[in-house]
């Protein structure tokens, strides 16, 4: 089943690139998303289950609305310490835990983690994700946890696991 | 009009993005310039170039590109800074906290 999900996704990706429905288009591409499905799709989906239900999806649409306005607000703390005559940075790197267990969803907290004002995924290692911080606001690792996860690990928590 | 608009940020936030490489002191802090402000700088671009076609072929493959350049610039930055980190560049002087060390032994 979940390699079927996989074809079907492959081949709507490469009529999206391609935007042109004629049928040796149809075949090349069925052949591409076949050698992918193949070699690949055994990588993916836990469960198609999680990837039809619509509450998975309403949440994926939270959490991208609070990913783009982040990374809009990276942008400009960015531009403000590259701009200011001092430049007020504070770097260091600092080591956080997360309770998401499934690889998928490491990924994609490490991900946003990287697009949020400040922060860059240095490593992961089991559970502790290490952070480098352009400016390091609190010692206290409770403080700075909170912090830099933040909304992210509540909204990937519900539509990946 | 928009189209125009939207492009024109996008090369503000890269141009940020190039002062902040060439200003900031060490590689650390430097991608974290270079992902951020070039990567949503790229983003406007592309928007623009949607926003300019509209749903034509080349709209649609300039949106389609937008979530390939977000995950391939994260994973790359990632990749970049850990393989810095192991290779021994030192953090700046600026540097107060290195949970990093501890980890790579």
């Amino acid at each position: 089943m979940k390699y079927v999900a996989f074809f079907i996704l492959g081949l709507a990706f490469w009529l999206l690139i391609t935007f042109r429905i004629t049928v040796p288009n149809v075949i090349a591409g069925s052949a591409a998303s076949l050698i992918c499905t193949l070699i690949f799709a055994r990588y993916y989906f836990s469960s198609v289950g999680k990837l039809v239900d619509p509450r998975r999806w309403f949440w994926f649409l939270v959490y991208l609305f609070v990913f783009i306005w982040s990374c809009i607000k990276a942008n400009f703390d960015v531009a403000y310490r590259v701009l200011h005559p001092k430049m007020p940075i504070k770097p260091g790197i600092v080591k956080i835990k997360t309770v998401l267990k499934s690889e998928f969803a490491k990924m994609l907290l490490a991900n946003s983690i990287t697009m949020t004002p400040g922060t860059l995924t240095v490593d992961i290692i089991g559970d502790d994700l290490y952070i480098h911080w352009i400016y390091i606001r609190s010692q206290d690792p409770e403080v700075y946890t909170k912090m830099i996860t933040g909304a992210f690990e509540r909204y990937i928590k519900k539509f990946v696991e | 009009m928009a189209a125009l608009i939207v492009i024109s940020i996008g090369v503000l936030f890269n141009l940020f993005g190039c002062i902040g490489l060439l200003r900031l002191p060490d590689v650390y802090n430097r991608l974290q310039a270079a992902t951020k402000c070039v990567t949503l700088g790229c983003c406007s671009i592309l928007l623009g170039v949607l926003i300019h076609f509209g749903i034509t072929d080349a709209g649609i493959k300039a949106l389609i590109a937008i979530p390939l350049l977000f995950f391939s610039a994260t994973v790359a930055a990632h990749a970049l800074v850990r393989g810095t980190y192991h290779f021994g560049v030192k953090m700046s002087d600026k540097s107060v906290k290195d949970d990093y060390k501890e980890a790579v032994k």
